[in-house]
């Protein structure tokens, strides 16, 4: 009743092609852009923007990049957080290195450079498929990570290889408060997302999602599936790389190789997966979750009373572990799924049908 | 030359540890499909729950007896769990599934007995000996002469019981097995219960090789280069796999390491592995031993 299309009529090939074509999906849209950096920035605390916004908005990054990857193109990676590392190191090093670069160009180039190891890594994707694959880029996690503990060059000769990110001024203006580096992500991700939105609707997404059905098929039709797949590792490594170096610069301030291990890469899987594989919005909605659920089983668990404290860590691991499973067998294809059955429950409201 | 082969068969007889955990993953990804990624898990929980009960003073074989017990209970009830929901969903769903409960089960090992560091005393001693001038361990060899015990036992298993054949038909495809009256979640179970087997006598050996600790869940990050090099589905796969694996591995470190003269050979076992399952990939992409893929459009 309240969301429908109904008097809402499409007559230029613009209004036919935009990305939202129902007017109450746009505001919706709107409200949250102007909730986000209009209210957010003055009513969200220091907690919420370092422990909370920030981290969910890098994830939402780095998840979009594993999307493009494994939920358009088909091809599971295991090595995000590897490509993220790359992001982050390189970033510190053109900065360090290049007198007077500007941060943001610095940001662009690690993308780029992650863009790069991305597609080193995924030359065997031509001749090894699924499962396979998935442990093979599992190489490029294990290696990036030695690569950069072993050779102190990446983390200019710091002994324990932590690396500490240098002030982001741009225009002569500091990012040093939380509320400026939550607002600096915001646009980053917001474009990058706005990006990858655009390029799942365009020719490219096509082909991408041709290769994910159906690899054979799709170069029959004529798609070169070798160049389609490289593009999609580079594009994801681009968008794990930026990821990367927001983490160090806009998040933590000073990371080490130990913060990308695989264990971040699962993170950033069971996002795509819980959000929903193949879906632009359920890369943020897998995000938020990840994001939060740890800190509600922290403060949930902690109202029970009379639990020892080494308990208590390993029961949020049963929970969580739990809660993944439960929900792959509730709603296996997500959060987004979800919110489209709702939607679709809300257009034909109050009627069954 | 001596050293050359020393370092060769310690290589070899540490590849058959990998060999005992890949196992525990070829049977499950042979019979349900699943890229059963809480293998390690099983492996920590299996050998926590021996040592936890061998030192609450049970009897060494009856505390084997009944860790057999919980692991094949475990086993039943993960299929009836996690996969009979899943049944029909993508391999990445059920993969994922798995990590879900990779952590469910170490948080319940842990939680359970605690997350001390336990030493397993096996009757048998680990000193070495020597064949023709090269030194062997003793305990290597009891390891790999469990394995082979084990493999053999598995193949007589598969082909020669009537529910070897039925865990046949079920890998080979599960409509046509179903179809023709075997009982896919029971035969699900028992696979899920032999891994369960297979986990724990994996878990006893590595236990008493490095300790029973959180480290050994990472006993499937070193099976998986194994099972790619071998082939997911294929039992001589992940024996042979195991084998060129450990024998690189330990011939990488010592020779690649030293001679680049980087100070690189520490920690070169993290990657090299996989490096080399890749090399083999290229060439032959479902691993040495995996079944031929055919694609058809």
């Amino acid at each position: 009743m309240f969301y429908r299309e109904a008097g809402q009529f499409k007559t230029t090939y613009p209004a036919d092609q935009q990305i939202l074509p129902i007017r109450q999906d746009r505001y919706a849209l709107g409200a949250i852009l102007v909730l986000a950096f209009l209210i957010i920035p003055f009513a969200a605390s220091d907690y919420w923007f370092t422990a909370i916004l920030i981290p969910f908005l890098i994830f939402a990054l780095a998840a979009l990049g594993l999307n493009i990857l494994t939920g358009y193109t088909g091809q599971l990676s295991l090595g995000t957080a590897g490509f993220m590392a790359v992001g982050a190191f390189a970033a510190f090093n053109f900065v360090l290195r290049v007198p007077g670069i500007p941060v943001l160009v610095a940001f662009v180039l690690a993308g780029l450079t992650a863009a790069l190891v991305g597609l080193a890594f995924g030359l065997p994707s031509l001749r090894i498929k699924g499962f396979y694959l998935a442990v093979a880029t599992l190489a490029a996690q294990f290696f990036i990570e030695w690569v950069l503990i072993k050779f102190g060059w990446f983390s200019n000769y710091n002994s324990s290889g932590v690396i500490t990110a240098q002030p982001i001024v741009i225009l002569g203006y500091e990012f040093n408060t939380p509320r400026s580096k939550y607002l600096l992500t915001l646009c980053i991700v917001a474009l990058l997302a706005l990006a990858a939105k655009n390029m799942v609707r365009s020719g490219t997404g096509r082909a991408w999602m041709a290769v994910r059905d159906m690899d054979i098929a799709a170069e029959v039709i004529g798609i070169r599936i070798f160049r389609v797949k490289l593009l999609a590792f580079a594009v994801s490594s681009f968008y794990c790389g930026v990821a990367g170096a927001l983490w160090a610069y806009a998040h933590l301030g000073s990371v080490e190789p130990a913060a990308f291990t695989l264990e971040r890469s699962f993170q950033i899987l069971f996002m795509i997966i819980i959000g929903g594989v193949g879906s632009i919005l359920g890369s943020f909605l897998g995000a938020a979750f990840i994001v939060l659920l740890p800190i509600l089983l922290d403060r949930g668990v902690h109202l029970i009373p009379g639990i020892p404290r080494d308990l208590l860590s390993n029961l949020e691991f049963i929970i969580f572990g739990g809660l993944i499973i439960f929900f792959l067998a509730v709603e296996p294809h997500g959060l987004a799924r979800l919110w489209q059955i709702g939607k679709e429950k809300l257009r034909l409201w109050p009627f069954p049908h | 030359m001596t050293f050359f082969f020393e370092v060769l068969i310690g290589g070899l007889l540490a590849g058959v540890m990998y060999s005992l955990v890949a196992l525990g993953f070829v049977l499950i990804y042979k019979a349900s499909g699943v890229f059963n990624f809480a293998q390690g898990a099983m492996v920590f929980f299996a050998a926590l729950t021996f040592i936890s009960i061998v030192e609450r003073g049970m009897n060494f074989w009856l505390a084997i007896a009944v860790t057999l017990a919980v692991m094949i209970a475990l086993g039943f009830a993960i299929e009836r769990v996690v996969l009979r929901p899943l049944v029909n969903q993508p391999q990445i769903t059920l993969f994922m599934a798995t990590i879900g409960l990779a952590y469910f089960v170490e948080g319940l090992a842990q939680g359970l007995w605690g997350a001390q560091v336990h030493a397993i005393e096996l009757p048998i001693r680990d000193v070495p000996f020597t064949v023709a001038g090269v030194n062997v361990s003793q305990f290597d060899l009891f390891i790999s002469g469990t394995a082979a015990v084990l493999v053999i036992a598995l193949a007589l298993f598969f082909n020669y019981t009537g529910i070897g054949r039925a865990l046949r038909a079920v890998a080979d495809d599960h409509q046509a097995a179903l179809s023709i009256g075997i009982p896919l979640e029971r035969i699900w179970g028992i696979v899920w219960a032999v891994a369960g087997f297979v986990a724990l006598v994996a878990g006893l050996l590595w236990g008493s090789r490095t300790g029973v600790q959180f480290a050994l869940t990472f006993t499937a990050l070193k099976a998986l280069p194994v099972l790619i090099l071998g082939g997911f589905d294929s039992i001589a796969g992940a024996i042979v796999g195991g084998l060129i694996v450990g024998a690189a591995e330990k011939l990488a470190e010592v020779y690649i390491g030293s001679s680049l003269g980087l100070n690189i050979g520490t920690g070169i076992e993290n990657w090299f592995p996989y490096a080399l399952a890749i090399l083999f990939l290229l060439v032959r992409p479902e691993g040495l031993f995996g079944e031929k893929r055919i694609e058809r459009v």
